[in-house]
């Protein structure tokens, strides 16, 4: 009976650990599909931004040094000029009004994780208080 | 070592002989037949010898002025002998640009000691993407202004100049960023004709462009080494 039971214990916790990473797994893909689907046509799809024209996400210091904007910048676009490694950018980036805080926080981490980077990951509640912050631009 | 050499020499004189072979018949009308001529042609007749013969006219791009990042004209004169590749976009554009951009860096690349082949991007947003506006994107892009035209001009000679290039180019409000463009990279050769159009976002698409354009750039030094023979 002893048997039995470890083995039950241990196929309960391996389907526990596989519903998990593939919950995981989910969500990093919903990250990379909205990437893909908002973000590549300019950041390209290894992040490497064009020339002087659209910064980088691969290796940008803005992803640490503005952690708490990101996610505004999406929400609500940005405009005037930025710095990023160093470098001016003033093209412009447009609104993704229509992202809520949890696709908003899936793509934060597809882009904190991916193209090299491995910065801290982003809890949907820490996007919800950054978006707070900034909601007054929703009322325009 | 007598013998090896009197059979080196009989192998330079064969490659000699496949050589002129080679060139005589690669010099003939049709040396570049492999692009097509895209577009509506028409078949004229004329007289020639007391004999009714039917000429193919293909579809050409008509006379164009338009004005680049660095407010020069650039007009079919400008590109006169040249082949050419063009594409529609705006500096606003929130969708494809960036993409056809870093996609049409790869053709300017491949292609920057090669005076014979230019790039002309037109503006679909004249109002918006003044010279002072093409040129700050031109200098962000950092490429040089007699490689690489940015063009604005009219809004109606633009919208009109795509249509002869097969291009959608048009204003819609419901479409992000205010237009609806299409990706695409139109190849044009010496005599403005149409001989290829890509997709503008397709890596491999534009790889085709890359192979492609140096069958232009040939057949027209093949062609001038002709002209050159037949006026001596
Ligand atoms: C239309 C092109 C465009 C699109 C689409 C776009 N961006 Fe941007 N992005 C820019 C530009 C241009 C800047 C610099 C803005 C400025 O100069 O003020 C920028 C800046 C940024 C920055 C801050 C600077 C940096 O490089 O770290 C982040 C982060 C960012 N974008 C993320 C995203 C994400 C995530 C998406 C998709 C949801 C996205 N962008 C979609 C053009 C774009």
């Amino acid at each position: 009976m002893q048997i039995p039971n470890k083995l039950l214990a241990q196929a309960a916790g391996m389907a526990a650990l596989l519903t998990l990473t593939q919950c995981f797994t989910d969500k990093q893909n919903e990250g990379e599909r909205f990437y893909t689907q908002y973000c590549a046509n300019c950041h390209m799809d290894d992040g490497s931004g064009l020339r002087n024209l659209i910064p980088p996400l691969a290796g940008a210091d803005y992803l640490e040094s503005h952690r708490d904007e990101l996610a505004c910048i999406i929400k609500h676009g940005q405009t005037g000029n930025i710095v990023v490694n160093g470098k001016n950018y003033n093209q412009g980036m447009p609104a993704f009004e229509q992202l809520d805080k949890g696709e908003i926080t899936n793509i934060l981490n597809y882009v904190q994780t991916s193209f090299g980077n491995s910065n801290e990951r982003f809890t949907i509640r820490e996007v919800e208080l950054q978006l707070n912050k900034c909601r007054h631009l929703l009322e325009r | 070592m007598n013998r090896s050499s009197i059979s080196n020499s009989g192998f330079v004189i064969l490659l000699v002989l496949l050589a002129g072979l080679l060139q005589g018949c690669s010099g003939g009308p049709d040396a570049n037949s492999e692009l097509p001529y895209l577009g509506e042609r028409q078949v004229v007749q004329r007289e020639s010898g007391g004999q009714q013969v039917a000429d193919t006219v293909y579809h050409r791009i008509p006379d164009f002025a338009f004005i680049n990042q660095d407010s020069q004209v650039v007009t079919s004169l400008t590109l006169q002998d040249k082949v050419y590749v063009t594409d529609f976009f705006f500096t606003t554009c929130p969708t494809i640009c960036p993409k056809m951009k870093s996609q049409m860096l790869r053709v300017y690349e491949a292609f920057k000691d090669e005076p014979q082949l230019v790039l002309l991007s037109h503006t679909i947003d004249p109002a918006h993407d003044t010279v002072a506006v093409l040129r700050d994107y031109a200098e962000r892009l950092q490429v040089s202004s007699d490689k690489w035209h940015f063009v604005t001009g009219e809004k109606d000679s633009i919208y009109d100049i795509a249509l002869q290039y097969m291009v959608t180019a048009q204003e819609d409000q419901e479409e992000p960023g205010g237009f609806v463009h299409s990706g695409a990279f139109v190849l044009v050769d010496q005599n403005r004709h149409v001989r290829g159009i890509y997709d503008g976002t397709d890596p491999a698409q534009v790889d085709k462009l890359i192979r492609d354009i140096p069958a232009l750039l040939d057949s027209n030094k093949k062609k001038k080494k002709k002209q050159d023979a037949d006026t001596q």
